[in-house]
């Protein structure tokens, strides 16, 4: 009857994991042909990719005319992708009207983006005080002078002239930037203990969202107008702006929103305890958890916000999708079947490189700040 | 979450600073109420705490014992009578809130460190910010505060891969990083695991020993026993009865703490 008594004698030394089973066939037999249904899956897969791959190659390469070929080839009868179409019109699809012996200015606007921006994604590189500064407050000022001109014998070039994939990125990076800490300030305001900015938040955030982004663009071309004095004109290109910037706070508010719920009550009450104010509560403690924890929201929002851009073709604006298709429609020189096709296809390739980039940005930053839980 | 045991740290106490002062006042609560909409949860409160002194506060739960040192940091707010901490009257006015808050240290049941940042980051936070201290400076001190409570090779990890035990050590050193003139503790060991209650009330056996003043929201009745100079016994918003800890326990007068230490003592 003692046989449930039991002492250890000597304690059991921990050892290594053993060797995981490895090798293409075992992950096959696995993976593949485990059960007899997963093997007529894998093999209806593979024939799906047979019958779909070949042709879609065939289009983007095989058959597809090379950035420097002609019209005439792509007016062959088994003519893919025509690259020679994008190639030759590329410089309407960047800059728009832009004036071509001066589109060396939006050049420098990109190349001065991408030397202030790469650094400021880096965690690792150095001066990022400096350089936020640069890239948010001076930026700005030498894009819109160098842009516009007017100033230092530059010629002046109207908003009504830019175009293409300038447009579609200015929009994108002041929306982005703007929208950010806007929407930071509604969710605060939201949760506010005072009524009239409570109200004002709430007022601000539900009209906002409840209106599709091409009425609001189409209010402040159209209506706005109409209510400013005589004489006053705001430029059609800041309009969009202002409309995709108040437009994304509004969503983007909510998704902050969201973070703030997710922390606990005892954050503000250890931050409040040790004497810390509103706002450097917010700044140190609660901001930085609430941010992190809706980081896919928030380039959820972004993306969102760089795809929308091309509804301001609605105010009369030529972003890149719109460039491409006035090109479309107008390059009689370039009509072939595949023309417009191509041109699509280019301009969902640039969205799709911006927007996953933006992506696969975001997941990196989620595990480097993923703290909380490191082990 | 109360669970009550009698963990005695097993060495003597040094008493020769833990004297309590006769004239000055730390804390004084004067006919204090507080709701919670319609509940009556802190009912006319009266408590006199000298400087110096170390008062645990005992009772079931929902008797309101939280509460009440939470308004003491004016982390709830009472409706009527005063609350005056080291001669500054609580009111709505943020910026005496604040000038409480920086004299006034908190430790909570759960910790409440501040996961995105580094320990050594938590512990000078407020130093910098709220007291202006150079950052070398704070970081001096808060490693001091970290000897202290013993663990000064975590400084440069995060709250997420301490023990129970080693982060509420780390709260502790926090809040001394403030350098305050009273601490609250809000049953600081009711989370941890039983092997971790020892160490966490062996710092703040040493802060009485500096003559901390201290009030200590708890269910360790042996701590209460060997560091408390005065021992509160609440039940339903109200104080039922006080006294030094050996009448307290040997000698309890009304009936109500005579149930409540006969259900926890055995």
């Amino acid at each position: 009857m003692t046989d449930i008594g039991f002492v250890r004698s000597n304690l059991v030394e921990p050892r290594p994991a053993p060797v995981r089973t490895s090798g293409a066939i075992a992950w096959a037999q696995k993976n593949l042909f485990s059960t007899p249904l997963d093997t007529v899956l894998t093999i209806l897969g593979l024939l799906f990719l047979a019958w779909i791959l070949p042709p879609l190659y065939g289009f983007f390469f095989g058959n597809a005319v090379e950035p420097n070929g002609t019209v005439e080839q792509c007016r062959l009868d088994n003519a893919g992708a025509c690259w020679a179409y994008i190639a030759a019109e590329m410089e309407f699809f960047i800059y728009g009207f832009y004036d071509i012996p001066e589109q060396w200015r939006p050049n420098i606007v990109f190349a001065l983006g991408a030397a202030l921006l790469i650094p400021l994604l880096i965690p690792k590189a150095p001066f990022k005080r400096t350089n936020a500064v640069l890239f948010l407050l001076v930026y700005p000022i030498v894009t819109y002078f160098l842009l516009a001109g007017g100033v230092f014998g530059l010629k002046p070039i109207p908003t009504e002239k830019w175009g293409g994939l300038l447009v579609t990125l200015i929009l994108s990076v002041v929306g982005i930037t703007l929208s950010f800490p806007l929407g930071i300030i509604l969710a605060l305001g939201r949760q506010s203990k005072m009524p009239i900015i409570k109200t004002v938040c709430v007022g601000f955030i539900e009209l906002v969202r409840a209106v599709p982004l091409i009425t609001i663009l189409f209010m402040a071309s159209i209506m706005l107008p109409l209510f400013m004095p005589q004489g006053t004109t705001v430029d059609k290109f800041l309009r969009a702006l202002v409309g995709v910037t108040l437009f994304t706070s509004a969503y983007m508010a909510e998704v902050v929103r969201g973070g703030l719920q997710a922390i606990p009550r005892g954050q503000y009450e250890a931050a409040s305890a040790l004497g810390l104010g509103y706002w450097k509560r917010m700044w140190f403690i609660i901001l930085p958890q609430a941010l992190k924890h809706v980081i896919p929201g928030i380039v959820n929002n972004f993306i969102s916000l760089f795809k929308d851009t091309s509804l301001v073709y609605i105010v009369g604006m030529k972003d890149l999708l719109e460039a491409v298709k006035t090109k479309n429609d107008t390059a009689l020189e370039w009509q072939s079947a595949n023309t417009a096709t191509t041109g699509y296809l280019f301009a969902a390739m640039v969205f799709w490189v911006f927007c996953f980039g933006m992506s696969r940005y975001s997941i990196y930053m989620e595990r480097r700040l993923n703290t909380g839980y490191k082990r | 979450m109360s669970q009550v045991s009698e963990t005695t740290v097993a060495r003597q106490i040094d008493t020769s600073h833990m004297q309590v002062s006769k004239t000055e006042v730390a804390i004084d609560v004067i006919n204090m109420h507080k709701w919670y909409s319609d509940f009556h949860v802190l009912r006319d409160i009266n408590l006199r705490v000298m400087k110096g002194e170390r008062i645990v506060i005992a009772g079931p739960s929902g008797s309101g014992k939280s509460t009440l040192i939470r308004c003491i940091n004016r982390l709830e707010e009472h409706q009527e009578g005063q609350i005056i901490v080291n001669g500054t009257e609580l009111t709505a006015d943020l910026k005496r809130i604040d000038e409480v808050r920086r004299e006034v240290g908190m430790v909570f049941q759960h910790f409440n460190l501040f996961p995105h940042l580094t320990i050594l980051q938590n512990l000078t936070l407020a130093p910098i910010w709220v007291r202006g201290i150079p950052k070398a400076e704070a970081e001096a001190t808060a490693m001091h505060y970290l000897e202290r409570v013993k663990i000064p090779e975590q400084a440069n990890k995060y709250p997420g891969q301490l023990s129970g035990g080693q982060q509420q050590r780390v709260a502790i050193a926090r809040s001394l990083c403030m350098q305050p003139k009273i601490m609250l503790f809000d049953e600081p060991t009711s989370a941890l695991d039983p092997e971790m209650v020892k160490e966490v009330l062996e710092v703040m056996i040493g802060l009485a020993e500096d003559g901390m003043t201290m009030i200590c929201v708890t269910h360790e009745m042996g701590f209460a026993r060997q560091v408390a100079n005065r021992v509160i016994f609440m039940d339903q918003g109200q104080i039922i009865e006080q006294n030094e800890p050996e009448a307290f326990f040997s000698n309890p007068q009304h009936e109500r703490t005579k149930l409540f230490l006969s259900q926890i003592l055995h």
